[in-house]
């Protein structure tokens, strides 16, 4: 039941129970397992588009979390069985182990078009049918996603190490130290830095600066993560503590937002969202084109970019020219809107983890 | 960069005739480009010697040259006008080979003109198979074992060294012609021969085989600026071992992890940035070990191809018109989404609905070919069917084919005998899918048809699954069976006849079962991006959800009915007359909507019409798409036999048919009504009789005479036309037809020998007729039509025997009330002219006299079927000067063992236009000559 108070029925997949959240979709066509064990799709039900989701089952080292962190699928067909051979299980047999409650045989793109349509809202799976009150009582408890906080709920509770693993080729002999205040960390992020000489140290979201700057780091990286970042005051202050000892720093997602915040923009909640692994970005810089992996619902406005001094806008959509990446002009710091380690999704961006290296080498 | 302002006028070089490997997705190619050409102002050339295309008429370029594609012909246009590039890529290998040939002797270089959408050094890395290894070790790419021979001594060595199985891969061949998979060693010596001698080059790569790994396709676009986008990620049902043309393929890639996937988009862009710098399409091909994931670069093709047709169709985004505008400098970030208008051309497709492609084959065609699938394509045409799942774009995609089924199963056409199931999926053939699901349906595991298909288990599943419902269906009447289940069933695909079958009641009753239930078809958009923006481009499929997205305007309405896969007897013509029926009925005011399966052609473009259906041709489609649409009425004359043979359903439905009615069609059709009507009036025809047994056969033979043609009524291209001499052979094919084609009648025809043969098109309104041209055919009657030199206008008739034909044509014309365009085969003997058949509808000569005479003469027809206009309002100018003379093309080279014989059967796959000035011409001097050497019976 979608909080307009639409009813849809379908066969149940996962879990038995009842769920909710805020309804997304998707449009990516391969990577649901790294879909829904990111963090930043916390308390959120996610529609897939494409018409098959499961096909391929799950393994383990495509999570991109310890746990599935979505609230609810709602797809057009779940798959019964997985092709590859050295599957760990089926998705569903994999949902209903997380105690995921989802729902399939849904005609999706009619859904699709709908919320495309009326804007983001909340939708209630259950597997209780014909129950309409129950289900509306169910809506009537879940929050709305502006002015709410997440990250707290799904950051590491202790900080945590992780060494350079020099995967890439890139890797280079230097060492960087880098915080990681993880607001809903996606390990690809981690594995990106690691693979490039970057030693790391995961802290909880709420870190300050002076418990982060004890650790002597070359770097900040500001993580993804769930939820509105304009009421996270807490991780604003971090942030401008670190511009104000201009300290070298990176920012993903939830992470740009943040930068955002931090240097005077406002952030706003979109109609609809960005998510998938096909939307287009144009670097301003180098005037080249990168296909992205997407996952957010807010969005920095680009209204006073321009005005404010000190701020370069560095990526923009080409869909719809919203704001996908920026710099500061006087301090060591830059951010994206979107995913450049991709999981799932294309690489042409991982390139803006090299150049965060280069500017800690720069500034060491 | 915004587009290369030095460029003001551009050469496309199309591909040529069809043939196995080359089809109609050139034709595709070579208007979306041209188009897109001159959208941004430019000036287009184009060569093209197949008269059958849309590429080559004035309203796709402006400057149509019908040569042979040779050096000759290409320096004859350099010389005509000032040309500043040539765009090589549209017209497949024949194209490329062309303007590498062009290349080497220097005539690019001469006239300063620029090669844009490719660089030669890509060509030559892709197409020789030892560069191609280099350059992917170099790139860090997985190849396969395996090196280039240039002798036999050289192969045997290299077969020494990486062991059995392995494959042959000859260079520079088309479709993989010469190629093959070698098991064993006593095999190898005559594959490697057969490889050297296809080969142009005497080049064939010995490689270890990847034989049952699954195998993708990716379809990448690149700019001047470096940007590489992958449209389509196509993954083929069939393993490795069988031509991906031959390969029933699936889009989007539906067994693939991300992790698997993005390795592989990674190489894609690495192989492509590096064979060279060039701005356009490519498309490469992959193969994934089942077993550990590693991938393997197969190929990589720097043009638009046969996938990049499917994958346009498949996608919504038009690559080769895209391609070429990359081509011409522009940056894909500087570009529109084609489909929805609003938002970047630079981005990856998203796709919320499954295709599925299958090809179709005509082996029938090609007696004593090996009909077995492998490395060398056989396939002559394809369809595509688009669903909300796979099972159902399976089941579409089986009602598309043509092939007296129903659907996959479910249709009392089942094989039930084991051995020859577990025969046939070992040696796959055209109907292995079919066997699969029989195979399951039989009781034979799944695991076991895994074994021995190496068919992903996921695809299997998904058929078996099909088995299961239709044993639930059968557990119910058709009053007991439950909606839910009903619906089920029509969402994995099944036709209401299928349905019918396995309750064993009417299909009008399933269908009234489903409108009682309000089970009705609703339209789903093919708009690039799963819904996630809204699409401005009308474009749909059918399917079963809860949301209809084709919204009915109020405007009066036309409905073209498209001919389905190309095939031998049914090919691109039929796409050309259905393209100017659209445009045609455009330009009279109404909405067109185009119906058509086939992912290669023109029609199927979703500019060529005002909304395109991509669905079957199949009854039930086409009848919801009516109901849904309320079209004034439906012209079924353009899209040849398949659509014509609608025509008795739409008039039993109370669907208006326009143009010549239904009586009329139906009376030129049978051959008894239509006799009688020759005999009323007065007109010769060959004596002929119909028969049902052998018995009655040999009766009628004493009473007709020797040689007879003998045939089955209502039939294509000729199929199973025969000539017999004696009554051993009489008896032997009429057996033969029983067989083959059950529930069919026969036909004898006295034949008469060493007639000349020819045939008239006419128009006309009811009343008055306008014959648009009369072919003589080179060779004497016996050879079909369809296989034939003919030449317009006749060569050697008299004026008498001309005066007939004009007579004869005009007298049948009116008799059958046409309505639109007719077609009459003509035998003349002793100087009588004899009618042998007449086609009321737009025949595979139009095309051809339309470009020969440079009239729009399809155009002028659809006019007449709406009403619009009476013969009287067009002001007829054709360009008569010198003869053209319609060449036949064959692929007979794509089957060992199989000899170029000719007879009242069509075997030809394509044709060619050839203009001469007179009669002393060399080369008609030398098909003159010749024109009896073929004829077999």
């Amino acid at each position: 039941m979608l909080q307009d108070g639409i009813i849809l029925e379908g066969l149940a997949v996962g879990a038995a129970g009842t769920t909710g959240g805020e309804i997304c979709f998707n449009t990516g066509m391969t990577g649901y397992q790294e879909i829904f064990t990111d963090p930043s799709y916390y308390g959120q039900v996610i529609v897939t588009t494409v018409a098959h989701v499961g096909n391929y089952g799950v393994k383990q080292g495509e999570t991109e979390s310890n746990r599935v962190q979505f609230s609810g699928l709602i797809c057009n067909k779940m798959a019964t069985v997985q092709s590859r051979r050295d599957a760990d299980n089926t998705l569903n047999g994999y949902l209903a182990a997380a105690g995921i409650t989802g729902i399939s045989e849904i005609d999706t793109r009619y859904l699709v078009r709908h919320i495309r349509d009326k804007g983001a809202m909340n939708v209630v799976i259950s597997t209780i049918s014909g129950a309409p009150a129950f289900l509306q009582a169910e809506l009537d408890k879940l929050p709305d996603m502006l002015n709410l906080e997440l990250s707290t709920k799904v950051t590491t509770p202790e900080p945590y190490d992780l060494p350079r693993t020099d995967t890439d080729q890139s890797a280079g002999e230097q060492s960087f130290r880098v915080a990681v205040l993880d607001y809903g960390v996606k390990k690809g992020i981690l594995e990106n830095m690691q693979a490039r000489g970057m030693d790391l140290r995961v802290f909880p979201a709420t870190t300050t600066y002076q418990e982060l700057d004890e650790w002597k780091p070359n770097g900040y990286f500001l993580s993804n993560g769930p939820g509105d970042p304009a009421v996270m005051d807490y991780a604003i202050d971090t942030v401008k503590e670190i511009l104000a000892h201009d300290r070298p720093l990176f920012g993903i997602c939830l992470g740009h937002q943040l930068l955002a915040l931090a240097a005077g923009l406002h952030t706003y909640k979109m109609h609809n969202g960005h998510r998938g692994i096909n939307h287009p970005v144009k670097n301003l810089i180098t005037g080249k084109g990168e296909i992205t992996s997407q996952n957010h619902g807010f969005a920095v406005s680009a209204a006073g970019i321009e005005a404010l001094d000190g701020v370069e806008l560095t990526h923009i959509n080409l869909n719809d020219q919203t704001v996908e990446g920026m710099r500061l002009t006087n301090k060591p710091a830059f951010s994206v809107q979107h995913h450049p380690e991709s999981n799932p999704g294309p690489h042409d961006s991982r390139y803006l983890f090299d150049q965060f290296r280069e500017l800690m080498a720069a500034h060491s | 960069m915004p587009r290369d302002i030095s460029i003001k006028s551009v050469l496309i070089i199309g591909s040529g005739p069809i043939v196995i490997g080359q089809a109609c997705e050139f034709d595709y190619a070579g208007s979306q480009a041209a188009r897109s050409l001159r959208d941004e102002g430019i000036e287009v050339i184009l060569i093209n010697s197949n008269p059958a295309t849309i590429m080559t008429d004035p309203i796709t370029a402006d400057h149509v040259y019908l040569l042979p594609l040779e050096k000759k012909s290409i320096k004859h246009i350099l010389e005509q006008h000032q040309i500043d590039a040539v765009l090589p890529t549209m017209g497949g290998q024949t194209a490329l080979n062309l303007a590498i040939d062009c290349e080497k002797a220097g005539l690019w270089a001469k006239y300063n003109i620029r090669m844009i959408g490719v660089d030669i050094k890509a060509i030559e890395t892709t197409e020789d198979r030892e560069l191609f290894r280099q350059k992917m070790l170099e790139l860090n790419v997985g190849v396969c074992k395996g090196r280039t021979a240039k002798s036999f001594l050289e192969g045997k060595e290299i077969a020494q060294e990486i062991g059995f199985p392995l494959v042959i891969r000859p260079s520079f061949t088309l479709g993989g012609s010469g190629g093959g998979f070698v098991n064993t060693a006593e095999e190898f010596p005559e594959a490697l021969t057969r490889g050297l001698h296809a080969s142009p080059t005497h080049e064939v790569l010995v490689e270890q085989s990847i034989l049952g790994w699954k195998e993708y396709e990716l379809e990448l676009l690149r700019d001047a600026a470096g940007n590489v986008i992958i449209i389509c990620s196509i993954e083929n049902f069939d393993p490795m071992g069988i031509h991906t043309g031959d390969s029933i393929t699936v889009a989007p890639a539906q067994t693939l992890p991300d992790t698997i996937y993005q390795q592989m988009r990674d190489l894609a862009i690495k192989m492509m940035n590096g064979i060279g710098n060039f701005a356009g399409g490519c498309n490469v091909q992959f193969s994934v070990s089942p077993f550990d994931d590693s991938i393997i670069g197969i190929e990589i093709n720097p043009r638009v191809s046969r996938s990049s047709a499917l994958a346009s169709k498949a996608t919504g985004y038009p690559i080769a018109k895209i391609a070429a505008k990359l081509a011409i400098g522009y940056h894909l970030d500087e570009l529109q989404n084609q489909i929805t208008k609003t938002t970047s051309a630079y981005f990856e497709p998203a796709l919320d609905y499954v295709i599925v492609k299958i090809p179709r084959w005509n082996f029938d065609k090609f007696k004593g070919a090996d009909r077995t699938l492998g490395l060398q394509m056989k396939s002559v045409g394809e369809v595509m069917g688009i669903g909300r799942n796979f099972q159902e774009a399976l089941q579409k995609a089986c009602q598309s084919l043509e092939i007296k089924r129903n659907g996959l199963g479910a249709d009392g056409r089942e094989l039930t005998n084991k051995d020859a199931i577990l025969k046939s999926l070992a040696n796959p053939s055209w109907n292995r899918l079919f066997h699969i699901y029989d195979a399951l349906k039989l009781g034979i595991s799944l695991k076991t048809v895994e074994k021995i298909t190496k068919i992903d288990r996921w695809f299997l599943t998904q058929i078996e699954e099909l088995i299961q419902l239709e044993h639930t269906i059968q557990q119910h009447t058709l009053s007991t069976m439950p909606r839910s289940l009903l619906m089920e069933a029509k969402q994995k695909g099944y036709a209401d006849r299928q349905i019918a079958h396995l309750l064993g009641v009417l299909e009008s009753e399933v269908f009234a079962r489903r409108q009682d239930e309000g089970i009705n078809r609703v339209f789903k958009m093919v708009d690039t991006c799963s819904a996630e923006f809204e699409a401005k481009t009308p474009y749909f499929y059918s399917s079963f959800g809860s949301e209809n997205e084709s919204i009915v305007t109020d405007k009066p309405k036309v409905i073209v009915l498209g001919s389905g896969p190309n095939r031998i007897g049914q090919g691109i013509e039929f796409d050309y007359s259905c393209v100017h029926g659209v445009l045609a009925a455009k330009e009279c005011g109404y909405e067109t909507i185009m119906i058509n399966c086939n992912p290669e052609t023109v029609s199927t473009d979703f500019n060529t019409a005002d909304k395109l259906y991509f669905e079957p041709v199949f009854w039930e489609h086409i009848y919801d798409i009516i109901l849904h649409e309320n079209p004034v009425g439906v012209i079924v004359q353009l899209g040849g036999q398949t659509a014509l043979k609608l025509a008795e359903k739409l008039e039993r439905y109370g669907i208006k048919i326009l143009g010549t009615s239904f009586q009329a069609l139906d009376l030129a059709e049978d051959r008894g009504a239509f006799s009688t009507l020759l005999k009323e009036m007065g007109i010769p025809y060959p004596k002929f009789g119909t028969i049902n047994t052998s018995d009655e056969a040999i009766e009628l033979a004493r009473e007709l005479g020797f040689p007879l043609l003998v045939r089955p009524s209502y039939v294509l291209g000729g199929q199973s036309m025969k000539i017999v001499i004696n009554e051993d052979e009489l008896e032997s094919q009429v057996i033969q037809i029983f067989q083959d084609l059950p529930d069919n009648k026969v036909l004898l025809d006295h034949f008469l020998e060493n007639a000349i043969e020819a045939e008239a098109d006419a128009l006309c309104d009811g009343e008055d007729v306008y014959i648009i041209g009369i072919m003589e055919h080179i060779e004497p009657a016996g050879i079909h039509s369809g296989d034939s030199y003919a030449v317009l206008p006749p060569f050697d008739l008299s004026e008498d025997i001309i005066r007939q034909i004009t007579d004869i044509t005009k007298r049948v014309a009116v008799a059958l009330r046409t309505v639109g365009l007719l077609n009459i085969q003509f035998a003349i003997k002793e100087g009588v002219v004899y009618v042998i058949e007449a086609n009321p509808r737009a025949s595979r000569t139009v095309p051809f006299i339309c470009k020969a005479y440079r009239e729009p003469y399809v155009n002028y027809a659809t006019k007449l079927m709406l009403g619009a206009a009476k013969i009287k309002d067009f002001d007829f100018k054709p360009h008569q000067q010198g003869y053209a003379i319609k060449v036949p093309v064959f692929s007979f080279n794509k089957f060992t063992g199989v000899n170029k014989e000719l007879g009242p059967e069509m075997k030809s796959t394509g044709e060619a236009i050839y203009f001469i000035d007179d009669l002393q011409d060399d080369y008609f001097q030398q098909v003159y000559a010749e024109r009896n050497l073929y004829l077999s019976r």
